[in-house]
């Protein structure tokens, strides 16, 4: 799960990172308010999006009087922000933050992140602040600063000096260095989260150590013991059918394509929408509906995918384990003659009592086209999708 | 023969009384598993599917002398079971709980290092289907009836698409010694690696297929592991060429973050490695076929 800057902020600052003067605005006035309250001459507003990027994209907004405060807030507020990460439907701005000006002397990168070769906790840094981290990686691997996190004890002083030291952070911040670093460990380590990252950290003309921008996210296996975490969430920065796929215990990712997709099981998901591809076609999301496959999960699969209007054809491809193929057949069809299907239907069942799956479906009379093979279920697919659309 | 598991392994179920802990032990005592007794604490000296139940898994190893143990206990408790059975003395514990959070395993992973390496616990999962050694005893939540047995082994991270690879490998009769589930989670217990070593050791076992997908190191780590140490020919295949980047697929462990760990990648490091690829997920059994036919 992830959360917005300004949400990162403040549980950062609570945990002793500092951080800019700011406060949040969901209007131009109470931009130019916020503005007022955090004094001096020169202000950023910044558009609150679940998405990195956002300067580039023009999310970010130098100020130096209220009128231009203003209008940045005016024209941010209610757009939709197209970064390099957020896909082409980009990210609706509801949420302001307003942010004292910071005069700039150097930057740098930190970031806290589950590293999976070493299964632990692993802290990166770089001299080179600002750039997204797989630049850094790209353009000057040289910089990265890789510290490992012993799990028993947590990350120690000495490792946050060892940063310090070869980040070339000037003496007389070396304290407070270390108590930023500290911080955002155990704030990693105490709030579930799996990513951190400070990008960048500065250190101000006048030789402050600053927090400029924040970024966390959160293991969502962790939320049930993270109350106060799961009530950051955002909905409005989540595509509305991953979500509504989310609230039913479905896992969906809305891809591309036209080939609507319901399989049980993740693995066999990713491969039926690669033998898509490799058909010729392309898949319009990805739907694991769980090893299980109930009728029940089947009917609301249906209902989900056929919600999104790119769909020209459906596919179905269930490997009944532990249930059998005649139940997850019977929920097929009491799913399609509850709705008005208007796109081909291929079908493919396997696993426990095929036969008898096999037979319901034909004899329910309804259009549906069986298929006997993973290989099959996906050409018959891609064949009646090009039949049908002429593409 | 197998590996890690067969029809005389004593095998104790932990959270043995909940739901789903009593349907998948009576399959799997249908199938021929040695059941010798489970554990919820709490409930221990009663009886459940005719076996004693313990409160804790010393008491049953102690009582049984099991020295296998697979586990269905919910997310929030499920790393601390798995830590009790490698207290206890536990050999081999498959873990099928789905969501364990990251930090937890991180905890479980530095828990068991505190073992010399000849009594180190092997885990295979957790989010995992589980291991079976067809004909002989399965531990998971696998249908038994798609494995034939015979001489080839198969390590995966997914349960149902792995169902699809042994299903492939029976329509055309060849027949697995061990399947093992590894587990879709970002941390999680033995890698690919670790299994394929068992399998180079077990002379009953001709060739290994590892179906891996997207996001993080451990089929690279396994192509290596192949070029370098292993005479038994591997194939591979990677699920995910169509996912985007940054984008969890189902499994929390799927989700391309940074260099190699996409699909693409990963299939050029097992074809740099010497790994038969598996070209498509409908052609498991054909390139385990043409591999075979080889030897």
């Amino acid at each position: 799960m992830d959360i917005h800057e300004y949400q990162a902020k403040e549980i950062l600052s609570d945990f002793g990172v500092t951080i800019p003067a700011g406060g949040l605005a969901y209007s131009p006035e109470q931009a130019v308010y916020r503005a007022k309250e955090i004094g001096g001459e020169k202000w950023v507003v910044k558009a609150q999006i679940h998405s990195g990027a956002r300067g580039k994209a023009g999310g970010i907004k130098f100020c130096s009087n209220d009128d231009e405060i203003w209008s940045a807030a005016d024209e941010l507020l209610g757009k939709r922000l197209i970064t390099a990460q957020t896909g082409k439907q980009g990210k609706i701005v509801h949420r302001l933050y307003v942010e004292a000006g910071s005069d700039i002397d150097k930057e740098f990168y930190i970031g806290f992140v589950l590293d999976r070769q070493q299964e632990r906790v692993v802290v990166v840094a770089s001299a080179e602040g600002g750039m997204g981290i797989e630049e850094i990686a790209k353009d000057k691997p040289d910089s990265l600063i890789r510290v490992v996190v012993e799990p028993a004890v947590g990350m120690q002083p000495f490792q946050a000096r060892e940063i310090a030291f070869k980040l070339g952070i000037d003496k007389s911040l070396l304290s407070q260095t270390v108590t930023t670093l500290l911080g955002c460990y155990r704030a990693f380590r105490d709030l579930d989260a799996i990513m951190v990252e400070i990008n960048p950290l500065v250190v101000t003309r006048d030789n402050h150590l600053i927090a400029l921008d924040a970024k966390m996210s959160f293991d969502d296996n962790a939320m049930f013991r993270r109350a106060n975490i799961s009530e950051l969430r955002d909905k409005s920065q989540e595509d509305a059918r991953e979500m509504k796929a989310a609230d039913r215990g479905l896992s969906y990712v809305a891809l591309d394509g036209n080939i609507g997709c319901i399989i049980n099981g993740a693995g066999l998901a990713m491969a039926t929408m690669d033998m898509i591809m490799h058909s010729g076609g392309a898949p319009a999301n990805f739907l694991d509906i769980g090893g299980g496959a109930s009728p029940d999960r089947v009917a609301k699969a249906f209902n989900l995918v056929l919600d999104d209007p790119k769909i020209e054809t459906m596919l179905v491809n269930i490997f009944a384990g532990i249930n059998r193929c005649d139940w997850v057949a019977e929920g097929i069809i009491q799913a399609v003659s509850k709705i008005d299907l208007k796109v081909p239907l291929v079908v493919r069942l396997s696993g426990t009592n095929v036969e008898e799956g096999r037979r319901i479906i034909t004899e329910s009379g309804l259009p549906i086209i069986m298929a006997d093979t993973l290989k099959e279920v996906a050409e018959k697919a891609v064949a009646v999708w090009k039949e049908q659309t002429g593409k | 023969m197998s590996i890690l598991l067969n029809e005389k392994t004593k095998v104790i179920v932990q959270g043995f009384t909940g739901q789903i802990g009593t349907f998948h032990s009576t399959e799997m005592i249908e199938y021929g598993t040695c059941i010798v007794g489970g554990v919820t604490p709490g409930k221990g000296g009663s009886r459940h599917l005719q076996r004693p139940v313990f409160d804790t898994v010393k008491e049953a190893v102690q009582a049984t002398d099991a020295e296998t143990s697979i586990i269905f206990v919910p997310p929030p408790f499920a790393a601390d079971s798995i830590m009790e059975a490698a207290d206890a003395g536990i050999k081999y514990c498959v873990c099928i709980t789905d969501g364990i959070p990251a930090h937890d395993m991180i905890r479980v992973k530095r828990y068991m290092r505190r073992y010399k390496e000849n009594k180190k616990m092997v885990l295979t999962g957790p989010n995992c289907a589980g291991t079976i050694s067809p004909g002989k005893a399965m531990m998971g939540i696998m249908p038994g009836h798609i494995y034939a047995e015979g001489n080839v082994g198969i390590i995966g991270r997914s349960g149902t698409l792995g169902y699809e690879a042994a299903s492939q490998l029976k329509a055309m009769d060849i027949g697995v010694s061990t399947s093992i589930g590894i587990g879709g989670d970002p941390i999680n217990g033995s890698s690919f690696k670790d299994h394929l070593a068992l399998f180079e050791e077990d002379a009953d076992t001709v060739a290994v297929v590892m179906i891996g997908e997207i996001g993080g190191p451990q089929e690279a780590e396994a192509a290596h592991f192949y070029k370098d140490n292993m005479k038994t020919p591997v194939m591979g295949y990677i699920a995910g060429l169509t996912a985007p980047k940054g984008r969890r697929m189902g499994h929390a462990g799927a989700i391309i973050s940074a260099f190699g760990e996409s699909a693409a990648e990963k299939v050029e490091i097992l074809q740099e490695c010497g790994v038969t690829v598996v070209p498509n997920p409908s052609e498991f059994a054909k390139t385990v076929k043409s591999v075979l036919d080889k030897l």
